[in-house]
């Protein structure tokens, strides 16, 4: 599962306020969020993250709104300049890139997909889609052509000529991310990209986003402040939470092991069947010999929803667990209801302010 | 005695005052009017402001509010001939310009002037009622033979408000790029908007020649090219910052941004000020007929003049027309920017 690391963080600060520098000696003092809001009349942003991010994956960056999610994917980029730290692409430093690298790296190797669409009003949708290969000196033939191309594949063929104010939200998400994709970057950045969407739709571009990344295999960053959406999205999890990172983990690990109330009390409400997979709750096989009384096979990866729509409900049964076709555990339903259970029942009113 | 003499005493400053006293200045007719009842009975409702004039009274050395008039008219017929120096080579082509532009919108014939103004309409509104609706405007115009009339006026709108778009916009542009520009730039706007357009014409006469084209050239730009600085700024300013960061993100030069992005979103804004610049232009030209400016506001001042009340109030409507033809072309020009850059 771990590939190489595509874009690592390290030790990354932020700082809002007349004197960043100075500011940052207090926090590296141990001063607060809040006490340094009072005493020195700065923001505290973000706090000494750390993340590695793998070629391949889908990364989500997860907080409720003002957890510094859409400040930290903005150092990727550099939209917004930290105030000390690293963030490596590639194992290069691109804060130290000056005007001319940064500009070819946004060009080249970074996309990004942005909550309120962000579309040129006076531009058609194929004009739009290739903004990403014009900015970069393509002739309008070659941009149109590509731009076509991908927004085929986001399902807008026919639409090339339309402007964006035509389209629905929805349709108008899918030309940023054809915009996105037309750039042929390795890495892709989603800032919110599907929370301005009706949920229906959501789920739609959510189906759409993973079917893309099962060809593709980008490198995409995507921020979320809906726990079901970074859960069916996420290869990684990171959870925000006043501008430092609660947990980073696989979501079914964070799910059955949450470090910390504030992840135990946000993980409580969401349905476990549907993200818990199979690998999480077996057991691994004790020598070669699967149990005689064994109901039948599931998938490494089935989602217990899955493995409990076969069972039809019944606790008594038991399966073999699969990997690529060889036998590699056993999944009792007995322990597969437990772990729909969260570990710690929240209580109602310990939701942290 | 006048009113502030113990100022000047309290403070033992008579003696200054009376060495510093001369033979009075030149009399105006309101002081020899009043020298005859100089001793007349005072009162609390008499007591001047103490103006300048006022002190001058009580102390000959505190000067007359005239000699600060005469100062500044004395100021500015020093740097005259520098400033002359200087701004007349530079504005020259303005006035060649304005003659040459004069010379062919006169020297065409109607039979092609109103095909060429037809196309233009159509091509700035996309819209059939309105090339009709100016063609009937124009041809009463023309049919009540203010047609060459007409023309020049036009003609001298044309080549200012070209004019202004030319320097207003990249002053725009500049100004919301820069708050130190914005801020320095705002009080000579103020300035500009607020002066008397006749306040323009006073220095200017001094300047230039009142036979030269120039000289209402440069009221009409000074006066008309406000709204376009101010709406380019406002409009550049309002463009929408997700539109600019998305900008940002792909790598767009700050060029690439100005002229793919910035301006072609801002250009409704812009719009609004080219055609407010327009309507500004065309009431100054009416004024600058006072310099020599030719064209219907010409009769409009000889209706004045000669208290011909029919010339005047004619040509007031043939303004009127050519106002209500500028602002609906530019205004449906704008309208159809904007239905294509609906949110």
């Amino acid at each position: 599962m771990t590939g190489t690391v595509k874009i690592a963080i390290r030790e990354l600060y932020k700082i809002f306020g007349i004197d960043p520098e100075n500011a940052l000696k207090h926090v590296l003092d141990g001063v607060g969020k809040v006490d340094l809001l009072e005493q020195h009349g700065h923001v505290l942003g973000l706090q000494d993250i750390n993340i590695d991010m793998y070629e391949g994956e889908i990364t989500v960056i997860m907080g409720l709104s003002g957890s510094g999610k859409s400040t930290l994917i903005r150092h990727l980029n550099r939209l917004i300049e930290p105030t000390s730290g690293q963030v490596k692409v590639d194992g290069n430093n691109v804060l130290i890139y000056d005007e001319h690298q940064l500009r070819k790296m946004r060009r080249e190797s970074m996309s990004m997909v942005f909550q309120k669409f962000a579309l040129l009003p006076h531009r058609t949708v194929a004009e739009n889609a290739g903004t990403t290969l014009q900015v970069r000196g393509f002739s309008q033939k070659e941009y149109l052509a590509e731009a076509e191309k991908w927004l085929g594949v986001v399902g807008l063929s026919g639409f090339e000529n339309h402007y964006p104010h035509q389209l629905s939200g929805g349709m108008q998400q899918r030309v940023g991310i054809a915009r996105a994709l037309t750039s042929n970057s390795p890495i892709m950045l989603m800032d919110e990209a599907f929370s301005a969407l009706d949920p229906l739709i959501r789920t739609d571009m959510q189906d759409l986003l993973l079917q893309l990344q099962d060809d593709l295999h980008k490198t995409i960053v995507f921020i979320t402040h809906d726990l079901d959406e970074a859960l069916k999205l996420a290869d990684r999890l990171v959870i925000l939470k006043d501008g430092y990172i609660v947990q980073q983990d696989e979501p079914q690990h964070i799910l059955l092991n949450p470090c910390d109330p504030y992840i135990e009390d946000f993980v409580s409400d969401i349905n476990r069947a549907r993200v818990l997979k199979v690998r999480s709750v077996m057991s691994p096989l004790v020598g070669d010999t699967p149990p005689a009384d064994a109901h039948g096979e599931v998938d490494y990866n089935d989602t217990l929803e899955d493995v409990i729509t076969r069972s039809g409900g019944d606790t008594s049964h038991s399966y073999i667990v699969t990997r690529d076709g060889a036998q590699v555990g056993v999944l009792e339903m007995t322990n597969l209801v437990r772990a729909l259970v969260p570990r710690v029942a929240s209580e109602a009113g310990a939701r942290k302010l | 005695m006048a009113t502030y003499d113990f100022i000047f005493d309290g403070l033992g400053l008579r003696s200054w005052c009376d060495a510093g006293k001369t033979e009075d200045g030149p009399l105006s007719m309101a002081d020899l009017l009043a020298k005859g009842d100089s001793d007349k009975e005072s009162s609390l409702l008499d007591l001047p402001f103490p103006s300048l004039d006022a002190l001058n009274e009580s102390c000959g050395r505190i000067v007359q509010s005239r000699a600060m008039t005469k100062g500044v008219e004395e100021g500015f017929l020093a740097i005259k001939d520098v400033l002359r120096f200087v701004l007349d080579p530079i504005t020259q082509p303005l006035s060649w310009l304005l003659e040459y532009t004069l010379l062919i919108f006169e020297a065409a014939p109607w039979w092609i002037m109103f095909p060429i103004l037809m196309v233009v309409v159509y091509l700035a509104t996309k819209s059939i009622r309105m090339v009709g609706f100016v063609t009937i405007c124009l041809a009463f115009l023309a049919f009540i033979d203010h047609y060459s009339y007409s023309m020049q006026t036009l003609a001298i709108i044309f080549v200012c408000a070209c004019l202004c778009v030319l320097f207003g916009v990249p002053i725009g542009i500049a100004m919301s790029r820069s708050d130190r520009m914005q801020r320095m730039t705002i009080p000579i706007l103020d300035m500009l908007q607020t002066l008397p357009p006749f306040v323009y014409l006073i220095p200017l006469i001094f300047l230039f020649s009142v036979t030269e084209p120039k000289l209402y050239g440069i009221a009409i730009i000074l006066y008309a090219i406000v709204p376009v600085i101010r709406l380019t700024d406002l409009g550049i300013r309002l463009v929408d910052k997700d539109v600019i960061e998305a900008a940002d993100s792909f790598g767009m030069t700050e060029r690439q941004k100005l002229i793919g992005v910035q301006i072609p979103l801002a250009l409704p804004n812009i719009m609004a000020g080219i055609n407010q610049t327009i309507m500004m232009s065309l009431a100054m030209v009416v004024i600058a007929s006072l310099v020599s400016a030719p064209g219907l506001g010409v009769l409009v001042l000889r209706g004045i003049r000669n208290l011909e009340l029919g010339v005047g109030l004619i040509s007031g409507l043939g303004i009127v027309l050519l106002a209500i033809i500028l602002d609906r072309v530019t205004k449906a020009a704008l309208d159809r920017v904007n239905a294509a850059q609906k949110h």
